[in-house]
């Protein structure tokens, strides 16, 4: 049996799966059945200053997307960070802490962009005994409108600003969670690594008007006739964030930078796949939201029989293994000739891909009066939409041309040798080959 | 009451409210959340094979997506625009054998979606509204006699009367209906469906509606070929095949058709007699409409009596399995041979490549009803070309008669279905319409 123990920047987990700052960590009574329910950690609901908490709307404050069955794919919501006292989340986090001392407890922060803000919240958060913090930069709703959460985290300055002051009132380890509502990810993440965190958490949620109501012609979710843009995530995001880790993954600013993946993990092949691409561990929020805390059996059960599959005994042995593989797109190799192939066993004859390829691609499928689809090769271009409009998985596969053939598309043969677009004839800024 | 093992024909072998319960709705409407889980299931084909399968070519991709996208309306709308008997389809279709045996759903998992509940859902939705969805074009001052209420006739008055032309519809029978009202299974059409269905087809306009007028007795051809514009003859079939057996005369010898029509007919099934013992000769879905009806009114023991082998049987594997669940008895390679005063004999039979025929041995089932359901025959024809024992048709159903066209089971073409009645009806009418309006 695999061991899935975490160490992540020093703080010890039972497993990587961690709760996300969100509603699900918004008080000692969510946090101990999560971790009942055998969350490795959690990452408690953001805190703001002392003083009267922050309100929330009282109307609704998620909006969905769905597919098939009203399967949930999206989630935004326009809730704030929590708006119960500060007090009370600092006494309550200590008391699980001392309660679950073998979890980990990050506290989420976010106060306003002045030194002492900072420098007042920072001790009373260390005497509850957290093992760290997490710099929330990337709220995109109502606190960025009074300048905090991805107000901040869209500006590197400021970010390296804050993470230097928390590094000087604050002993252990800081996490920066990063926004995804920029151009350029890898930038906040440079200036987190340079204002000295230890690690950069991402992503938080993506701006967005989930749907309009059509009636009112509002914006969802509606409060009174009215709607704002909120935060998205859910397995809709999960590609999104992913490319954002990778890309500070493998950026020569930030690379080996510990990394927490976060954004629309559901299942345990979600929380691999971050990992793989250099995540130490997930953070978890829809999918619980969705289906309750029960689902970390399957990721824990499903990522240990994985690693068992694969031999790994560890999580630190497949953490980053995708990362090499991570490339431009100017050096994919040109040479490299691929094919559909149909398996007519597994075919139903539904024609999806007849008329994905027909309608809208090269015309490179066949259609027979009794309803045999085959792939004309002197036509594919291997683009695999047919592989991803095919209701039956693995009916239709891309399958490599051997060097040495010749490709009926082209007329050329097909070369061993790997070659790119750097050096490609059609490149008029090709380097010569050598 | 009577008990079900009163001996002879008797009424009331069950109480009301089990009587209720067993002729309730085949399949129940499906609920929203229901409608929805079904139409995801739709993968939306190319050229898909439940639209080659449906004799009425209704474009079923569309209709569900239009339904899993909230606009059931338009979806129905889809569905009358190929079919205006599609509620009806939806009820009796053998979809087993058509759309859904088709469905690639079924080939890969043996499970097809659900597209006559799903078209009953849209159907439904449309019938519910106040209205006529269909707008009549502006007259065109032609006048077609329409004979036959039931499938074939209501669906090419209704396209002649939407095109701008006058109908006047006859049937012979005092409802109008066809099979819809007097020869489908009960189950299959609940709550006065056939007639709701009628009035609600009917709602176009231009079309007048004469019952108790049959051709040959009150109506002839040759008059209605002189007064009208064109002639659409849908009188199905009104013969019953005999058994030609001894004893086919004896008094609890009838035709099931017969049984099934009194039945749909029946105010108070408490009254209406069923024998303690019954079976049924024949392999099609009338056998089986009939069988099944008989147990639900009480029958203690019932049989369906099937000259061939379960595959050659007319009705499908899903109508064998539900006269099975019922309690119907299957009996295959067995015919008649003799029916005595509560007794039949039955003799089996094999088929050694040149033909049935009996093997001598015989098996007698004590019997207090027969239903004979061999097939039905044509009884008019109107003095039209007869070829097979069907009147001959050629193309969209035309005659051999000019300005005469016939469609459903009384012609040549298609199975004996509702829904190739439509379709032929159907297609009648823009045969009509084009002929009529030649050099307009």
């Amino acid at each position: 049996m695999a061991d899935l123990t975490t160490d992540f920047l020093g703080i010890k987990s039972p497993n990587p799966f961690w709760l996300a700052s969100a509603p699900p960590t918004d008080k000692e009574y969510n946090v101990r059945r999560a971790f009942e329910a055998g969350w490795g950690g959690v990452v408690w609901k953001t805190l703001g200053s002392e003083g009267p908490p922050v309100v929330n709307v009282n109307g609704p404050r998620y909006g969905a997307i769905f597919g098939a069955d009203r399967r949930l794919l999206g989630l935004n919501n326009i809730e704030l960070i929590t708006d119960r006292p500060l007090e009370v989340n600092l006494e309550e986090m200590a008391r699980v802490k001392a309660d679950y001392p073998d979890r980990a407890l990050i506290a989420s922060i976010m106060v306003p962009c002045e030194e002492q803000a900072w420098k007042d919240i920072l001790p009373r958060v260390e005497e509850t005994g957290a093992d760290g913090i997490e710099l929330n930069f990337g709220c995109p709703h109502g606190m960025a409108e009074r300048g905090m959460g991805s107000a901040v985290g869209q500006v590197p300055e400021y970010i390296e600003m804050v993470v230097r002051w928390c590094k000087k009132y604050y002993d252990r380890p800081v996490i920066v969670k990063l926004t995804p509502n920029i151009t350029d990810i890898r930038k906040p993440a440079q200036a987190a690594r340079n204002g000295g965190a230890d690690a950069v958490s991402l992503i938080n949620t993506i701006n967005s008007i989930t749907s309009v109501n059509l009636d009112a012609m509002s914006p969802e979710p509606m409060i009174d006739g009215k709607g704002t843009h909120g935060g998205y995530c859910g397995p809709a995001v999960k590609p999104i964030a992913m490319n954002m880790v990778a890309e500070i993954a493998r950026d020569p600013g930030t690379r080996g930078m510990p990394i927490s993946g976060i954004g629309g993990v559901t299942t345990w092949r979600d929380a691999a796949e971050f990992m793989a691409l250099g995540c130490g561990n997930v953070q978890v929020c829809t999918a619980v939201m969705t289906y309750g805390f029960k689902i970390v059996d399957e990721m824990k059960s499903g990522l240990s029989q994985w690693m068992d599959e694969k031999g790994y005994t560890s999580t630190s042995d497949f953490v980053g293994m995708a990362v090499p593989n991570v490339t431009d797109w100017q050096y994919l190799n040109l040479n490299y000739v691929a094919k559909a192939k149909i398996n007519q066993d597994a075919c139903i004859s539904c024609g999806r891909c007849y008329a994905a390829c027909e309608d809208t691609s090269h015309q490179a499928i066949a259609m027979t009066p009794d309803r045999t689809f085959s792939v004309i090769d002197a036509e594919c271009v291997a683009c695999n939409l047919c592989v991803d409009v095919c209701p039956v998985e693995d009916c239709i596969t891309m399958e490599a041309m051997a060097p040495g053939t010749i490709d009926p598309r082209t007329g050329k043969i097909v070369q061993a040798e790997y070659a790119n677009w750097t050096t490609h004839p059609n490149n008029p800024g090709a380097v010569a080959a050598e | 009451m009577t008990s079900s093992t009163a001996p002879g024909l008797a009424a009331g072998r069950l109480d009301a409210e089990s009587l209720a319960t067993g002729f309730a709705d085949l399949h129940a409407p499906l609920d929203a959340h229901e409608v929805l889980v079904a139409a995801d299931r739709c993968y939306f084909c190319y050229d898909a094979p439940c639209v080659t399968a449906c004799p009425t070519s209704i474009d079923i991709p569309l209709f569900i997506r239009q339904i899993a996208t909230g606009t059931s309306l338009s979806a129905g709308q889809t569905i009358f625009d190929a079919n205006i008997l599609g509620g009806m389809c939806a009820r009796v279709c053998p979809t087993e054998d058509l759309c859904e045996g088709a469905c690639v759903r079924e080939a890969a998992e043996g499970k097809p979606v659900q597209i006559g509940r799903l078209q009953r859902h849209a159907t439904d939705t449309v019938m519910a509204r106040q209205g006529h969805p269909f707008v009549r074009a502006t007259s065109t001052g032609k006048r077609v006699a329409v004979v036959g209420a039931g499938p074939a006739g209501l669906s090419c008055a209704h396209r002649l009367a939407m095109l701008g032309h006058d109908v006047v519809l006859y049937d012979a029978r005092l409802k109008p209906g066809g099979l819809n009202e007097y020869g489908i299974a009960a189950y299959k059409s609940t709550n006065g469906f056939a007639q709701r269905e009628v009035d609600w087809l009917l709602g176009i306009g231009g079309i007048d509606l004469h019952t108790g007028k049959a051709l040959g007795a009150d109506l002839r051809l040759d008059a209605l070929a002189d007064e009208f514009d064109a002639v659409f003859l849908g009188t199905g079939l009104g013969g019953v095949n005999a058994l030609g057996i001894p004893g086919d005369d004896l008094a609890g010898v009838a035709d099931a058709v017969s049984f099934i029509a009194d039945l749909r007919q029946s105010t108070d099934l408490t009254t209406l007699p069923v024998g303690r013992n019954v079976v049924v000769i024949g392999g099609g879905m009338t056998a089986v409409d009939a069988a099944v009806q008989s147990k639900l009114l009480g029958a203690e023991n019932v049989t369906i009596a099937y000259r061939r082998g379960r595959e050659a049987m007319g009705a499908s594997r899903y109508e064998q399995d539900l006269a099975a669940s019922k309690g119907v008895k299957l009996m295959f390679n067995v015919q008649p041979h003799a029916v005595r005063e509560g007794a039949i004999d039955l003799e089996y039979t094999s088929d050694d490549g040149t033909g049935l025929c009996g093997t001598g041995e015989v098996i007698s089932l004590p019997v207090d009803q027969v239903f004979r359901a061999i097939g039905q025959n044509l009884t008019t024809d109107g003095g039209l070309t007869v070829e097979g024992r069907k009147i001959k048709v050629t193309g969209a159903g035309r005659t051999t008669r000019a300005g005469v066209w016939a469609g459903g089971d009384c012609a040549q073409g298609g199975d004996d279905l509702t829904v190739t009645a439509v379709a032929e009806g159907r297609d009648a009418a823009m045969d009509i319409h084009a002929t009529m309006m030649e050099g307009n």
